[in-house]
């Protein structure tokens, strides 16, 4: 077996993961200190907006993209019990991945390239951080060959046997990013580089939003699937039960995968450069991809109830305080949820189409996805690098106690940090500001909440520090035990063939594509459209 | 296995997302077609590079038209620029249809009026057009709230909404109060 080249891959993709997870924290601290405008020494606009640029490619794609790739490696190895396929491609995707995160690193630290992580044409940055954005995502491309190749020889030497769970998620993602991904490709191969290295002189904008719209979306579902992942096939078993209903879990995956994808539009709510009829197409898509979250809710909630009844918790809520709290899978869980009803509340407002303009652009934004994707997302990664550590060590957690407070700390930091943004939000507070100097009486509304807004942003730094601290005591002074852990459930039921597979699927996302972005973009070299040149900031 | 077993709570849980979802989704649809409450959504073209030199946009339009449109509404043109929204201040009456068009003479902005849903983002190269009526009045700050340089933080107008019977029609496009 290769156990070791899989362990080392994951650890390697792992730190980078959470070593850029640690640095981007101290940013985000800096900018809630900076914003407050509580410290004059500290206020920079192109200080902070080279922070924000940073943190946003830091915690979006750099932390996302390796946790992804670390947990598909370990997934599809031990899920499927068989070694990895192709290590040296593995690896290669890996030193791809690291050079585009290094070459866009240098311009965004020298303040080279604050055109944030959504890129902002015709705001230019240097070259080099479209090029090492670029290398990034075709180095994670290396990893969904892999766990597409795996998946398909898998099933090829076990004909009309299930794939298990944890992996046919895992190939869900890994054909949702290559849809996803192309979007952010198009426009950075054709309009972001050629205009960057001056082939071109002039981009067109609206083109530019409509395909950064197409990955902007699916995204979020690329991040949330491994979280997805944790609660349906290690929670379960965490809390000593198993899981409600695997074929329920594997609706939800494909449902996330086909609804996920044409939805982009609500991004674009308030642009103009795209017509009402296909923003109200993507919104009722937008509203349709709620329902694989809920049923996620259901099937994780249910398997919960199970197993504190199973534990002896008795009458309608007896079962939650019988739940073992004390476990950082389950402890986590249940935060993550609590903050996917906050997030997912809050979410409904953004997508209900006409009402986003009150809340548009506003600190309620990052409000939101700071609960989803800070929140729950982050929160279920937390949690897996809690149950990997050991094994991919060979030595036991460092300490499960500093584990609990460590994640009801990124809760409570979370939780304190969010709730002044959405107040601020509906206040008419922008989310991009680096300091409030508008001369108006609104603004006096706003003070008050500067004050949570560091308290929060503490607390999650602290809580940072502390993850990071138990990832490099565990792995060096960890008690060393013999590590055979127990594979993530894969209750093998017999699952109908378009719940194994993706042949089917794959064609449904063609035609909803086609359908959803097709004109949209044919648009742009129908009408007259007038590209403007570079700017810089 | 060809049918799919699904649990009695299960199918109720579907049963109750999907009619939470489609009261949504349904709230939106009737207000959309009845109403006609859609986003800023008018697609149209134009050289942001020229603004100055085009019939609407040229620095003496700009403003709260003299002449209300056809339907008794109020057109006002702005330029969104680094760093404001051209002209810098605006008077509006309260309880009118107003008419907002809109164009970037260089990057991307946002217009918004909080506690309004006077919001658009504007895009260089297409004019963003967004309809509002101001029921109070009183001073109201236009936010940019999109990123569009260092210092963005400084991009703001002022709209001052006039109540009704104080309002007076303005004499030439682009004057400012």
């Amino acid at each position: 077996m290769n156990d070791a080249t899989v362990n080392r891959l994951t650890l390697f993709n792992f730190w980078v993961a959470f070593g850029a997870f640690g640095l981007a924290c101290f940013f985000g601290m800096y900018q809630v200190l900076e914003r407050s405008g509580l410290f004059t020494f500290l206020q920079s606009p192109a200080a902070y907006f080279a922070s924000v640029s940073t943190h946003g490619v830091l915690m979006a794609f750099v932390l996302t993209t390796f946790f992804i790739m670390g947990f598909g490696y370990h997934t599809a190895a031990r899920s499927l019990r068989r070694p990895l396929w192709n290590p040296p491609l593995a690896w290669a995707g890996y030193g791809v991945c690291v050079v585009g995160v290094a070459l866009a690193a240098i311009p965004l630290l020298l303040g080279k390239a604050s055109v944030l992580y959504t890129f902002y044409p015709p705001i230019q940055a240097n070259v080099f951080f479209y090029l090492g954005a670029t290398l990034l995502v075709v180095g994670s491309w290396f990893w969904c060959v892999i766990m597409l190749v795996m998946f398909a020889q898998w099933k090829r030497d076990r004909p009309g046997e299930t794939v298990p769970l944890p992996m046919f998620a895992t190939a869900a993602n890994a054909l949702l990013w290559l849809w996803t991904s192309a979007g952010v490709a198009l426009e950075s191969v054709f309009q972001l580089l050629p205009w960057a290295l001056g082939l071109t002189d002039t981009i067109d904008v609206g083109l530019a939003r409509t395909l950064f719209a197409w990955t902007l979306h699916p995204i979020v579902y690329f991040w949330l699937i491994p979280a997805y992942i944790a609660l349906y096939c290690y929670v379960p078993q965490a809390a000593g039960g198993k899981l409600f209903s695997d074929v329920l879990a594997r609706t939800a995956f494909v449902l996330i995968l086909v609804l996920g994808l044409p939805i982009g539009f609500h991004h674009l709510y308030m642009d103009p450069e795209q017509g009402a009829g296909w923003k109200f197409l993507h919104m009722v898509g937008t509203f349709a991809v709620a329902i694989p979250t809920l049923l996620t809710g259901f099937t994780v909630i249910a398997s919960l109830e199970m197993a504190g009844r199973k534990r002896g918790g008795a009458g309608l809520f007896g079962w939650i305080g019988a739940l073992p709290w004390k476990n950082p899978m389950v402890l986590a869980a249940i935060l993550s949820l609590l903050m996917l009803v906050l997030g997912g509340f809050g979410g409904i407002v953004n997508a209900s189409y006409a009402m986003n303009a009150m809340v548009h652009n506003t600190a309620w934004v990052p409000g939101h996805f700071h609960l989803i994707f800070a929140g729950t997302v982050i929160t279920m990664y937390l949690a897996v690098a809690y149950k990997l550590w050991p094994e991919l060590c060979g030595r036991r957690l460092y300490s499960v106690d500093l584990a609990l407070v460590q994640l009801w700390g990124w809760f409570i930091g979370m939780v304190i940090m969010t709730t002044p943004w959405h107040i601020l939000g509906l206040l008419g507070q922008p989310r991009r500001i680096s300091a409030v100097q508008y001369n108006s009486v609104l603004t006096l509304s706003w003070e008050p909440y500067e004050l949570a807004m560091i308290a929060g942003g503490s607390i999650l730094l602290a809580s940072a520090c502390l993850f990071v601290y138990l990832l490099y005591k565990t792995q060096t002074a960890g008690e060393k035990v013999d590590a055979r852990e127990d594979a993530a459930a894969d209750s093998n039921h017999g699952a109908p063939a378009w719940l194994n597979g993706f042949a089917l699927w794959n064609r449904l996302i063609l035609v909803l594509m086609v359908l959803s972005y097709g004109y949209p973009i044919l648009q742009f070299f129908l009408l007259k459209t007038h590209s403007p040149t570079a700017w810089g900031y | 296995m060809s049918r799919l077993e699904i649990d009695e709570l299960e199918r109720k849980w579907l049963s109750v997302s999907l009619a939470m979802i489609g009261l949504f989704v349904g709230a939106i649809v009737v207000t959309a077609v009845s109403q006609g409450v859609h986003p800023p959504s008018h697609v149209e073209t134009i050289d942001s590079a020229s603004l100055h030199l085009s019939q609407e946009f040229a620095e003496d339009k700009l403003g709260v038209q003299p002449t209300p449109l056809a339907d008794g509404s109020l057109q006002v043109r702005l330029v969104a620029g680094r760093y404001g929204f051209y002209p810098r201040e605006i008077e509006v009456p309260a309880g009118r249809r107003i008419v907002f068009r809109m164009a970037s003479m260089d990057v991307l902005h946002g217009a918004h009026i909080p506690m309004t849903n006077m919001s658009t983002m504007i895009v260089p190269g297409y004019v963003s057009e967004v309809v509002s009526v101001f029921p109070k009045p009183g001073e109201y700050p236009m936010l940019c709230n999109e990123y569009c340089g260092l210092g963005h933080d400084h991009m703001w107008s002022k709209v001052t909404v006039i109540a009704q019977e104080n309002w007076r029609e303005p004499a030439t496009g682009g004057k400012q109060p």
